[in-house]
């Protein structure tokens, strides 16, 4: 290219440069505007008040840093949060593929996504009287194992009531998977459809057995189907406070006590100076995770 | 050789026979789950049509120590809509909460238009410096629960005077990233090769948007709409924080407040409560499937 032509196509290139800028810009700019109105900036307003006292406003230095750390509360709520993801998200990943492979191969699936889907659409408050006539001394479960248990002859009556004690927990998880399977399934279903159907017809072709195929050509290709599950159950589970707020209250006993409930109350009894390193502290927690899921997914990038 | 060709032939009918087992056992376990999960629905809207002395004698056992246990009946012996018509023709606060609810829902939806496929559309688009780097901004905020951001919100509400009205709980869910995220998974499916022609044609960026933007990336701004229909209509951690006045609630916290002595009225509620959103399930069910799928999408 001469010299001349070279110039001429640097100035075309910023020009549309410009242009896509300007562009960009005005299109984007209500959204733009409105997320650092009201998320940027006053993020970084809780920032600074992490460092501060709530009153006074003194600076406090790491004080409610400390303060949050050494709060048995606190320790409580993460412990709780962190083992119902723990037990939740890879329980909601392999039921959703276990529902996901066989409904692939279907035909009429349609319908059954459309049920599997449904409770998406039912208002957690609707749902939760359900569960109470379910899972309370006098309901429907304790009613179905004392009549298995008459039917074997070998238990009595069961009266537990499962929303007491430590298996409220456990009534918190299964509401998690049978609201959050739909989803799942759909995206392992799009992840699965993606697969090129070569790809297997290949494999049978070179004499793998069915088990082989799924577990040597299918799996591997699902892995970016699992990240983003594995996102979205992760952003899903904090929603699952709902169904625990309703259930039990805003003190529920300490199975059920998570990080949301502990950062409602601090909200209502006005501890903002706690809340602030607790929301930065989880803020920062949850953007490593973020990350670290998204640098483990693009390593090996299929 | 008789022998050995008849084995044979058992084996294959019998294989046969197991596969055929096999595959509606599969279809079996993959169906039980399915209709269990819409045994609430079933439990609410028989519930809703009983008489309330009859639900009383009913529930009575559920909250008991000692024993008994909760008993139903697909048709209720005595059957009624008092409930319903209580609800609807003699407790006008009714109507005020549901009311809320339509307005914050199809306010945020609206805002959602507005700020978001355009913002949406700028991402998808225009390649400008720095985009992708606020792309994944976007990214990460629409992954932050409520909790999170809660503190943030309530300063700026706060400093604008606007808690305690709905604008507390409509304003930041507008400016919400996942819808952005969404419609972006829509628009990403236009050939850039259309818009360039268009452009050659003389067309106007707006116009673009406008003529191709709009309508191709419909199952985008569709899926995000119906998507988030689904989670506002359901909205509660939001209104609890923002919200004092009761006047102001959306049905989704009024529900729990009905009391078991009421029962009929708390199903009746539930199950006006979950039409709109039933009625938009199974008109969507498509976009929510395609919104799903493009959640899911990476960048």
């Amino acid at each position: 290219m001469t010299k001349q032509g070279n110039r001429h196509h640097k100035q075309y290139h910023s020009v549309k440069q410009n242009k896509n800028r300007r562009c960009f810009l005005l299109f984007a700019a209500p959204s733009l505007l409105g997320t650092a109105v009201f998320v940027l900036l006053p993020f970084l307003d809780v920032a600074g008040r992490s460092f501060r006292t709530v009153i006074t406003g003194r600076f406090a230095g790491l004080e409610n840093y400390r303060t949050v750390f050494t709060n048995q509360a606190f320790a409580l709520a993460v412990g709780n949060t962190l083992r119902f993801t723990l037990v939740c998200i890879p329980l909601l990943v392999v039921i959703g593929l276990a529902v996901a492979v066989p409904v692939s191969r279907m035909r009429g699936a349609g319908t059954v996504k459309s049920l599997y889907l449904f409770p998406m659409a039912l208002p957690t408050a609707a749902v939760v009287i359900v569960w109470k006539m379910v899972f309370y001394r006098g309901g429907f479960l304790n009613l179905l194992l004392t009549r298995l248990g008459e039917l074997a002859g070998a238990w009595g009556e069961v009266r537990f009531d499962y929303l007491g004690g430590g298996a409220s927990f456990w009534v918190l998880v299964f509401s998690y998977i049978w609201k959050n399977t739909g989803y799942t399934v759909i995206l392992w279903l799009a992840g699965i459809q993606g697969i090129p159907t070569e790809l297997s017809e290949a494999a049978y072709v070179d004499g793998a057995t069915r088990r082989q195929c799924f577990f040597r050509v299918v799996l591997p290709n699902l892995k970016g189907s699992l990240y983003t599950i594995v996102i979205l159950s992760f952003l899903n589970s904090f929603k699952i406070y709902r169904e625990a707020y309703l259930v039990a209250g805003s003190y529920p006993q300490k199975d059920m006590y998570l990080l949301q409930h502990l950062f409602s109350n601090w909200f209502v009894n006005l501890e903002f100076d706690k809340m602030a390193a607790a929301t930065v502290c989880v803020g920062l927690f949850l953007f490593a995770v973020i990350m670290l899921l998204q640098w483990l997914w693009d390593r090996k990038d299929i | 050789m008789f022998f050995f060709k008849r084995e044979k032939y058992d084996n294959c009918v019998i294989q046969k026979a197991a596969r055929l087992v096999g595959q509606y056992a599969v279809k079996a376990i993959v169906l039980l789950p399915a209709v269990l999960v819409c045994l609430p629905v079933f439990l609410l809207v028989t519930g809703a049509v009983a008489d309330a002395a009859e639900l009383s004698s009913r529930l009575s056992p559920l909250l008991s120590e000692e024993s008994g246990f909760i008993h139903w009946k697909i048709v209720p012996d005595y059957p009624t809509f008092a409930h319903y018509g209580k609800l609807l023709f003699m407790t006008p606060q009714f109507f005020i909460l549901f009311w809320n609810s339509v307005k914050m829902t199809f306010g945020i939806l609206a805002g959602q238009l507005l700020v978001g496929v355009p913002a949406a559309w700028a991402f998808a688009v225009y390649q400008a410096r720095g985009g992708r780097m606020l792309f994944g901004l976007y990214v990460v905020l629409m992954l932050l629960p409520f909790q999170v951001l809660m503190l943030s919100d309530y300063l700026v509400l706060h400093d604008l005077g606007m808690l305690n009205t709905q604008g507390a709980v409509v304003i930041p869910a507008v400016f919400a990233t996942m819808p952005v995220f969404i419609t972006y998974g829509g628009f990403r499916g236009i050939p850039v090769q259309l818009i360039e022609a268009a452009r050659i044609d003389g067309a106007g960026e707006w116009r673009i948007f406008c003529m191709i933007g709009l309508p191709l990336g419909k199952s985008g701004i569709m899926s995000a709409m119906v998507l988030g229909f689904l989670e506002y209509w359901n909205m509660m951690e939001q209104p609890m924080a923002f919200l004092e006045d009761k006047a102001l609630w959306p049905l989704s916290l009024y529900l729990p407040q009905i009391t078991w002595e009421q029962a009929g009225a708390a199903f009746a509620a539930s199950v006006i409560m979950l039409i709109p959103s039933v009625f938009v399930f199974l008109w969507g069910q498509e976009h929510l499937e395609q919104g799903i799928i493009y959640s899911g999408l990476k960048e």
